[in-house]
């Protein structure tokens, strides 16, 4: 077990170190002098020459990646090219709506899927399973931003019941910022909730056919027993393992939601920091956002031993 | 006699009857076909023409002249939509294609070698998985410049190691069986193996994969196109209509209805082919489902 954690850390961390390169690398290439996109077109070379010194541009690559990734460690993200404040800083300021928006994305969408995915594997074949699968190969389909677009209409547009977009910011007090994260959370929610609801029924539905289910049966307990301790508890592995690869989605999904509702999180952080040429931003938050799906996937993997007692033995 | 026909043992005329018998895998292929009908359609005629701007004719509701409304240029929501079919289809066909090309030798090749080699690829897949997917093509796009081409690279990249994951696993799981020990036996090195017997045994899971990623690049290419990095106008793309939508909402709600819904069509459409596709070609998931 503790070989299996040693190994699986490992490989996080080269994988973090070699996506820190290709990051590096990847928007070194980009066209366009940072300076330049500073000073305008009509800078003096000389100008151009002190600011690219100042920004450490005249240093080789080598060196510039060097003193870049290891300011990561102490989480210094470097200086923002246009809004000339500590990256870190922007990333503080967005994270507290891009966080929360996910973590409540999630959460809704397990709270939803669990349920209905039991509820369908327990009346397989039934028209109740015909409906409710049905729906979810409906969910599947429908992109988020477009679904966004039908929630805010009916709830904003047509009910009025909650903000249209904008974020009033958590100093507004917990409930106005938190209707304003309500639309969101639930567009980015229903989608993923429908692949997970079908990976729960499924997966449920190969344990249900277990010889151990049955013997469970035959003891005497309870069906609803059965399929909620026995046979649910089995079928987790991969629930979870969907879980933390829609983390990833979640976080990658906010890009787009955040532009839907005006939300200013990270994800409008890095398309703003793209169209502006920001690079250094850009580079900061993609490293955060890597580090965040190594790090869930780590923990998704460590959680299998805890939910199976039989690889916590051979691993 | 087929290696393929080994495991199998069927003809393409029972395999077409036991398709089309499967309800999901007919729905599937009915939506799948008018929609690639309607974009074949739309290169020889559509009831207007998408590059002609008649401002008189702007924001029109659905009436029987436009069947889905008029857009704020007074271009025909309908033909809009025939002709972004054509996109949609094209960027997403071409990505798998990458996809398959590169992530499928690169799987064989794995699971062949086995050692070193395996090992790389599962921590080249490992890192490419770390990206969201999304976001590093919403990067590609935004550095090499947005347009249709750079859409296809920036999804066909992520399709790679998805077709080396299945491709690999699926080759595990042939190197032991007899048939391949035989071949081996025979003298037929592994590359030849891999052409001649691996890869017409997982060409289903192949298929299978393929149209789920089909329908996963069709969304990813909505969404580029929905910030501005897909196709460009005057190009038409389902995506680009909705952004354009979106401000239009409270006067012209329809202009955001029917492009989604022909997004919302194409996925499931593809979506239904997949699992049909795969309830029939392994019996062994059609038990479970």
């Amino acid at each position: 077990m503790t070989a299996y954690i040693l190994k699986r850390l490992l490989i996080g961390i080269a994988t973090l170190v070699v996506a820190s390169v290709v990051v590096f690398s990847m928007l070194e290439i980009v066209p366009g002098d940072p300076a330049r996109l500073m000073l305008g077109i009509n800078a003096t070379d000389d100008a151009l020459q002190a600011l690219r010194q100042q920004m450490g541009l005249d240093q080789p690559l080598v060196w510039r990646y060097l003193e870049w990734a290891s300011g990561l460690l102490t989480l210094d993200f470097g200086r923002s090219y246009t809004y000339s404040v500590p990256v870190i800083d922007l990333i503080a300021e967005r994270i507290v709506v891009s966080l929360p928006l996910a973590v409540i994305a999630l959460v809704m969408s397990t709270a939803i899927a669990i349920p209905v995915g039991v509820f369908s594997a327990s009346r397989r074949g039934r028209p109740a399973d015909t409906i409710s699968m049905g729906a979810t190969q409906f969910g599947v389909a429908v992109p988020n931003f477009w679904f966004a677009l039908l929630l805010i209409y009916i709830f904003a547009v047509w009910l009025r019941l909650v903000p249209a977009g904008g974020f009033p910011g958590w100093s507004a007090g917990v409930w106005p910022a938190l209707t304003a994260l309500i639309l969101p959370a639930v567009a980015l929610a229903l989608p993923q909730a429908a692949i997970l609801a079908r990976v729960t029924r499924s997966s449920l539905l190969e344990v249900l056919g277990e010889d151990y289910i049955r013997t469970a049966r035959a003891k005497g307990i309870p069906y609803r027993h059965v399929l909620w301790r026995h046979a649910l508890r089995n079928a987790l592995i991969p629930v979870v393992t969907i879980l933390g690869l829609q983390f990833a989605f979640l976080l990658a999904g906010t890009i787009i939601i955040e532009n839907v509702f005006y939300l200013p999180g990270l994800g409008r952080l890095v398309f703003q920091a793209i169209t502006q040429r920001d690079l250094i931003v850009v580079e900061g938050v993609v490293m955060l956002l890597v580090a965040a799906v190594i790090v869930v996937n780590l923990l998704v993997d460590l959680s299998y031993a805890l939910v199976d007692p039989r690889l916590r033995a051979n691993r | 006699m087929s290696d393929s026909a080994d495991i199998h043992g069927e003809t393409a005329a029972s395999f077409a009857a036991k398709a089309f018998a499967n309800r999901s895998f007919l729905a599937g292929f009915i939506i799948t076909t008018l929609i690639a009908v309607m974009a074949l359609v739309s290169f020889l005629w559509t009831p207007y023409d998408v590059t002609k701007l008649i401002v008189a004719d702007r924001m029109q509701a659905p009436s029987a002249a436009h069947l889905f409304g008029t857009d704020h240029f007074g271009r025909d929501v309908l033909s809009m939509i025939m002709v972004g079919a054509r996109n949609s289809i094209a960027v997403a066909l071409v990505a798998v294609g990458i996809g398959m090309g590169l992530g499928v030798p690169l799987g064989c090749w794995a699971a062949a070698r086995g050692g070193l080699a395996d090992e790389i690829l599962m921590r080249f897949n490992d890192l490419v998985f770390a990206f969201p997917a999304l976001l590093s093509a919403i990067m590609i796009t935004a550095i090499f410049g947005p347009g249709a081409i750079n859409a296809i690279i920036a999804i066909g990249i992520f399709n790679i190691p998805v077709f080396a994951r299945v491709a690999r696993a699926g080759s595990l799981a042939l190197w032991p069986r007899e048939f391949i020990l035989a071949a081996r036996a025979a003298g037929k090195g592994k590359a030849l193996i891999t052409v001649e017997h691996i890869l017409p045994n997982i060409a289903n899971l192949l298929l299978v994969q393929g149209t789920i990623q089909f329908a996963l690049g069709i969304l990813a290419e909505a969404g580029l196109s929905y910030v501005g990095l897909g196709a460009q106008p005057p190009m038409p793309s389902w995506g680009r209509m909705l952004f354009d939508a979106q401000t239009r909402m409270i006067v012209a709600p329809y202009l955001a209805i029917f492009p989604g819904f022909a997004i919302v069509f194409t996925v499931l459409g593809l979506n239904l082919l997949g699992d049909g596709l795969s309830d029939v070609l392994d019996p062994k998931l059609r038990r479970q489902r």
